[in-house]
């Protein structure tokens, strides 16, 4: 694990998820932002991919179950090889291949669609059940926002990778504490999101879903655990890092041409000062 | 396609649902790729043998419709043949979202089976009677939507579903019904059967599921009464086949559509649309007239909603007249 490296593919990414929704002015900038640095480790460090070949069978799957969070998913695609980068600023424009919430059909990196809360929970189950079958050694990870799991049927596919000792899925539960019409304590508080995780039978960790370090050695803590599905509660802040959205938590987001300059400068410097630390 | 009519009205002692169940544990021992998802309704069509006998393919999702949805989807994903089973009225309405989204939208083939069409429910009531799934599987694009009437023609169906790319619903009713078709027949899904015309007809059944035998009943009555009719089953609802639709429209002149399901969204709304577009022709519609399903015997069901081929005979005589 090179803490650096990893470091700087999350300011990468972060501006780029910026660059991509700033394309059309407007998006899910939020839970978008605040996955940038588990996505740094899942792409600079842990899966297993060929960008070249997107349906390699023994690649490692990602579903974005929250699938509004499709933009940081294009900036880390774009990143890593799958195509260029730019090409993802036509995020949401007629006949784009990047559209707001992620499509197995459309963009190459894309595992599963999602987008209507709580299914891609059901079909990385699914996924990681076929690949179990075939015997392949892959491993499926699935991104699961706090909101989302208001929907009952995150909990339905929890209770059945348990039930079938899924050991070659690990969800992540991004705990940002909000969601579109506000904190999750005041919408539906969950309570304990990481002990009704674990009451489900998921191996389950928590920690600061910021900080690049835990989370690689947590995967490694969950890759370790071969019983059954692994869970880690990633405790993140809402649109970290895009300086119009950050200080309110804001899902989607609608700034001024100048709000967005000043984020992306901001975006542009925080990557410089990992470069150059 | 190679059909043999029994041309009785005999039930038969064997449960549809072996057409279907059987047909299955052949085709799981032949294609390792083929999976089977449940929804603890495996007693119910006679497919725990499929767990017992592939228990690495053949899963129980429990009572959670949405969660097996999106576990036959993401099966589909990684090039498994999914067949996924609840009772009819679960299998459309309460994973309606997840075979839309996880499964259509994706690209991905799920082949869901409804057992219990419509009144065949009967005891277990109109909490359970799916008398709109056909309708929500029809408003899925691309979905191919079929209503089986018998143990022959659903193991036939089973068969082929494993061709079928995309997402595809099939009703069916778990007991015995009336026998309709000789052991091998083979169809093809997309193409209706005609199973009697002649030169003289004066107006055109076409029909599916229970209601196959009712409308030959009634086209034997009504010969009896000089008016020679067609009979058409018309399993596969969607691609509906056009052709043989606009051609009895052309040569008889008039259409009775017959089904065990809510006329407001079924066979007759896609035949009548057929009908609107190419060849507009008198049509009318037996089935349930917009109601929910209530609980009883289901021939007792058959009478309260119409379903029988008295209602059809009516409704040919009423459609002839508007000619």
């Amino acid at each position: 694990m090179n803490e650096k490296k990893c470091k700087v593919l999350a300011a990468q990414i972060r501006l780029e998820t910026l660059r991509v929704i700033h394309a059309l002015g407007f998006g899910h900038v939020g839970g978008s932002m605040d996955l940038a640095d588990l996505m740094a480790v899942l792409y600079g460090e842990v899966m297993r991919f060929d960008p070249k070949n997107p349906r390699w069978e023994d690649r490692d799957w990602l579903v974005m179950s929250k699938g509004h969070a499709g933009p940081v998913a294009y900036a880390t695609f774009g990143l890593t090889g799958y195509y260029p980068v730019e090409e993802a600023y036509t995020l949401n424009k007629p006949h784009t291949r990047f559209p707001s919430h992620t499509d197995r059909k459309l963009t190459p990196g894309v595992d599963l669609t999602t987008g209507s809360l709580g299914q891609g929970v059901s079909t990385a189950v699914g996924a990681a059940l076929g690949n179990r079958i075939d015997g392949r050694d892959n491993r499926v990870f699935c991104i699961v926002g706090d909101g989302e799991a208001d929907e009952g049927q995150v909990w339905e596919g929890f209770h059945f990778a348990s039930a079938h000792k899924l050991s070659n899925i690990l969800f992540f539960l991004d705990k940002n504490g909000y969601q579109l019409d506000g904190s999750t304590d005041d919408i539906l508080p969950h309570g304990d999101l990481a002990k009704k995780a674990e009451a489900f039978g998921l191996y389950t960790q928590e920690i600061d879903g910021h900080d690049v370090m835990a989370i690689y050695d947590a995967i490694q803590k969950a890759f370790a655990h071969t019983d059954g599905p692994s869970c880690i509660v990633l405790d993140t802040i809402k649109a970290k890092g895009a300086t119009f959205a950050e200080p309110k938590r804001e899902h989607s987001s609608q700034p001024s041409e100048e709000l967005w300059q000043e984020a992306l400068a901001a975006s542009e410097k925080a990557l410089q000062d990992i470069m150059n630390s | 396609m190679n059909i043999h009519l029994i041309g009785k009205h005999e039930k038969d002692p064997r449960p549809c649902r072996d057409g279907l169940a059987l047909t299955l544990n052949e085709m799981m021992a032949a294609d390792p790729s083929i999976c089977y998802v449940d929804c603890d309704l495996m007693s119910c069509i006679n497919t725990k043998q499929l767990r017992k006998n592939y228990p690495d393919r053949a899963f129980e999702a429990g009572i959670a419709e949405a969660n097996g949805a999106g576990v036959s989807a993401g099966l589909a994903a990684t090039g498994k043949k999914v067949f996924f089973h609840s009772f009819g009225a679960f299998a459309s309405r309460r994973c309606d979202d997840q075979i839309d989204m996880s499964a259509a939208y994706a690209g991905l083939s799920v082949r869901v089976l409804g057992s219990d069409a419509g009144v065949s429910a009967a005891y277990n009531g109109g909490t359970h009677m799916p008398l709109e799934d056909g309708g929500m599987y029809l408003s899925i694009p691309g979905a191919t939507v079929i209503d089986a009437c018998d143990y022959d023609q659903l193991a036939s169906v089973t068969r082929h579903l494993v061709e079928v790319e995309g997402v595809s619903y099939t009703r069916f009713v778990r007991k015995g019904v009336i026998r309709v078709y000789g052991d091998g027949s083979d169809f093809t899904i997309g193409k209706g059967v005609t199973l009697r015309e002649s030169g003289s007809d004066a107006a055109t059944i076409i029909t599916s599921g229970i209601m196959v035998d009712e409308s030959l009943r009634a086209a034997e009555a009504l010969a009896q009464e000089g008016i020679a009719v067609r009979v058409i089953d018309m399993f596969t609802w969607k691609p509906l086949d056009e052709e043989l639709v606009c051609r009895a429209a052309r040569e008889t002149g008039a259409i009775v559509t017959a089904e065990n399901h809510n006329v407001t969204c079924g066979l007759g709304s896609v035949v009548a649309r057929c009908l609107a577009r190419n060849c507009p022709t008198v049509q009318e519609f037996v089935g349930v007239q917009d109601l929910f399903g209530q609980v009883g015997p289901q021939d007792f069901l058959m009478d309260e909603y119409g379903l029988r081929a008295a209602n059809i005979i009516s409704a040919a005589k009423k459609a002839i007249s508007r000619k």
